[in-house]
């Protein structure tokens, strides 16, 4: 075989987490009761907007997510040696990006580097001038011709983005036809979504659209990486989060007594401990515990995925006190309603009362949580990682990259794209998620009276 | 209401000895001593003699629980976890991994910390709560809908942009404020500024959104119809009445706070060089300097049961209703 899979533990969490997605999606289709609030949030076009946004960086962060590693052409013995350069099936789409480094800094679509350089020309002096970059815009005779080349890929690139925006539109409206969503905004999307796709695609091919960083990696290639590590944290962490308030909460409510001190001592004492401090305590022992363990690890790959997955932990083991405490409030009201009293005295047990009468019952709880929940994480995340308690450094993500580029706003004149590029991307994730959430949370939320 | 302050107290014992064990049980136990040693001496090349006279210098020479060697109380007090832990209830906070005493440099960085978290937090308050006043005033309408979006818009995104930006707009470009550092006396003013626009500007989206909430839950009741239906003006009704029913749920969110704003912000204090108890935090998280770190662990779940205290009292102060038993 050419290539070996290489499934790290953050992708069977994602891919697990996908699958108990789908199954959820599939089930609630079947149940009427289940579906009425998801049709309320498909009313609202922001929702709508925001989730076709999400969407696309998931089908990102999920091609991120297939890993494999490449055969080297030489054989030891007959047998495959696989290199050591974890890949994944988005690195091969976009390989180009990958590959294409630079020297050092350059612009957003510059054709010379960010820094002078002596050069020594053909009649044996020596000149100083900023040197032509080795890819981006290297199709290009004189460099003069540059602005006139990038009006010219755009328009192509935004053009073809648009018949295929508008085949997509066409496809889809019939299937669309009977549902009852916000038809135009949504095709209005999806229009603006490709044409900036067919753009920026179109770019990338012979330019740096948003520049170079230190070591003349493209940021925007960095920028797409960085998606999947945002997405791995603000998922990932409700594997931990939710059985954990699940499963306590309703205990403690429901069973009171001793199983309810302690629980609430529990949860008293981790949620008394300020949560940056907690976090920064037990990453800084995980890095003991890998630094002095370097035999568990293959790649390195490996080893920053295991700190990512580490992290989603920790910050699930910091973040399941508050929905726990939300959960045994409303268990304690629930256990006094007249149906469960009735189930009671039929003699139903325990566990069934609890699967079959409080978790449905919790439910919207829960999910309004998840997905308000999502949108900290991945801004935190940023944070950890400048405190130094955060993803691998070796690992692309958004805290990494602001990380590094924060120290180059000192130069003259300043390196700026890596860091807007870092934060664009990460507005437009948290914006979209913060706008679906809020849709969930008027949908589900009984407390708010609604007028239809 | 003073039994109820004692109980209280007595309760929060048990929670910070649990505190001191989860911190304790992290720290030693997922890694023994001697893997910290070598991690603070650099993993390659360590002698064992160099690990030993590591752990006897910061005292990490004894058993963790439970010294069977000892005698009497000696078998609980001679250990790891008694000679770290048992300090830490009456502030003693030993001594860091470069020699310092903990508690005199958390005595002298408190100041510091204090000068931008109180005026951040008071001038926050005061600001959130009129704009989230203000919304509600002119609620469904444009006005609104424009406040609703720019708070959904300030609070998506990262506070490290906030942070960067005033930096790079106000100290590097507009040269208005020292870009970090600080001073003490009248002469810090220049120092805290910025710090506070920017604590300010990136605290406005969430708080304001969720006051907002709140006053729209309180002026749907029916003490506020009949207000209006006296003939109030809308003004005075919002300040008179919902505003002041709406305390209850603020305070809750808000006087927990309050004392934790003695540990300051990590990231601002970083950012600034302002040489606080967060930017000491940071240091320490940087150093790996354990003893540091799980002091501040202890001071900070200390305040916040303090917080937690001062919030059950101001209860008592906005609504006579609220006894404490």
């Amino acid at each position: 075989m050419s290539f070996m899979p290489d499934i790290l533990w953050s992708d069977k969490l994602i891919f697990l987490l996908l699958a108990s997605l789908s199954a959820s999606a599939w089930y609630v289709r079947r149940h009427e009761h289940l579906l009425l609030p998801w049709r309320r949030v498909a009313h609202s076009a922001t929702a709508m907007v925001s989730l076709m946004v999400l969407s696309l960086f998931l089908l990102i962060g999920l091609l991120d997510s297939l890993h494999y590693r490449a055969a080297l052409p030489e054989k030891n013995n007959g047998e495959t040696v696989y290199s050591p350069d974890v890949l994944s099936v988005f690195d091969k789409l976009v390989t180009p990006l990958r590959t294409h480094t630079e020297k050092t800094y350059s612009a957003p679509l510059a054709v010379t580097l960010y820094a002078k350089e002596s050069t020594t020309d053909a009649q044996g002096n020596v000149v100083r001038d900023y040197p032509r970059l080795q890819y981006g815009g290297a199709h290009l005779a004189d460099e003069a011709s540059r602005d006139g080349d990038i009006a010219q890929r755009s328009l192509i690139g935004a053009a073809v983005g648009l018949i295929a925006g508008l085949l997509i539109v066409f496809a889809t409206k019939r299937w669309l036809q009977s549902r009852n969503w916000p038809k135009r905004p949504m095709f209005v999307a999806v229009l603006i979504i490709t044409i900036l796709i067919g753009a920026i695609a179109n770019l990338a091919s012979g330019y740096h659209v948003l520049g170079t960083d230190k070591v003349g990696q493209d940021v925007l290639y960095q920028s797409l990486k960085s998606i999947r590590t945002g997405l791995v944290i603000g998922t990932v962490t409700t594997l931990v989060t939710l059985p954990l308030a699940l499963f306590l909460g309703i205990a403690a409510g429901y069973l009171r007594g001793w199983v309810d001190d302690v629980i609430q001592y529990v949860y008293t004492v981790l949620s008394s401990i300020p949560s940056v401090l907690l976090i920064a305590a037990a990453v800084l022992m995980m890095q003991v515990t890998i630094d002095t363990h370097p035999e568990w690890f293959d790649t390195t790959a490996s080893r920053a995925d295991l700190r990512l997955v580490f992290l989603c932990l920790i910050l699930g083991v910091t973040s399941w006190t508050g929905l726990c405490r939300l959960l045994r409030g409303e268990t304690l009201k629930l256990r006094e309603m007249e149906y469960i009293q009735a189930a009671q005295s039929f003699g139903v047990s325990t566990l069934r009362i609890l699967t079959r009468h409080i978790v449905p019952n919790v439910m919207h709880i829960i999910l309004i949580a998840l997905v308000m929940d999502f949108s900290a994480l991945v801004l935190a995340e940023a944070v950890l990682s400048y405190v130094g308690v955060g993803v691998d450094p070796s690992m692309i993500s958004f805290g990494t990259m602001i990380n590094s580029a924060r120290l180059e706003m000192g130069r003259e004149p300043i390196v700026w794209w890596a860091l807007a590029a870092a934060f664009t991307f990460m507005l437009v994730l948290v914006l979209a998620a913060n706008l679906f959430a809020d849709a969930v949370r008027d949908a589900f939320d009984p407390r708010l009276n609604r007028s239809e | 209401m003073i039994a109820y302050l004692i109980r209280r107290i007595l309760y929060a014992i048990p929670i910070l000895i649990g505190v001191n064990l989860f911190t304790f049980a992290l720290f030693f136990v997922v890694n023994t001593p001697d893997d910290m040693a070598r991690m603070q001496l650099g993993i390659k090349r360590v002698t064992p003699d160099a690990i030993e006279k590591w752990k006897q210098q910061h005292g990490y020479d004894k058993p963790l629980m439970l010294n069977r060697a000892a005698s009497g109380t000696g078998k609980i007090t001679d250990t790891i976890f008694w000679q770290k832990s048992a300090g830490m209830f009456v502030l003693e906070f030993g001594f860091s991994d470069d020699g310092r005493s903990i508690s005199r440099e958390i005595a002298t960085r408190m100041g510091p910390s204090l000068a931008i978290a109180l005026p951040t937090f008071m001038i926050g308050l005061v600001v959130y709560v009129s704009f989230a006043l203000m919304m509600t005033l002119f609620r469904a309408t444009v006005l609104d809908l424009a406040g609703v979006t720019l708070c959904v818009l300030l609070m998506s995104i990262s506070g490290l942009f906030y942070i960067i930006g005033g930096q790079f707009l106000v100290s590097k470009l507009w040269h208005l404020v020292p870009i970090s550092g600080y001073a003490g006396g009248a002469d810090s003013i220049r120092f805290v500024v910025l710090p506070i626009i920017i604590g300010l500007v990136g605290g406005v989206g969430s708080s304001s959104r969720w006051y907002r909430t709140i006053f729209l839950d309180e002026i749907g009741k029916d003490y506020v119809r009949t207000a209006r239906a006296k003939g109030l003006s809308e003004l005075r009704v919002l300040f008179r009445h919902v505003l002041k029913n709406a305390m209850i749920p603020i305070l809750t969110g808000v006087v927990v706070v309050i004392p934790l704003l003695f540990l300051g912000s990590l990231l601002t204090e970083s950012f600034f060089g302002i040489p606080g108890l967060g930017s000491y935090t940071i240091d320490a998280i940087n150093a790996q300097d354990f003893s540091v770190v799980r002091a501040m662990v202890f001071l900070g779940s200390l305040l916040y049961i303090v917080g937690l205290i001062l919030t059950d009292i101001s209860y008592t102060m906005v609504d006579p209703r609220v006894r404490l038993s």
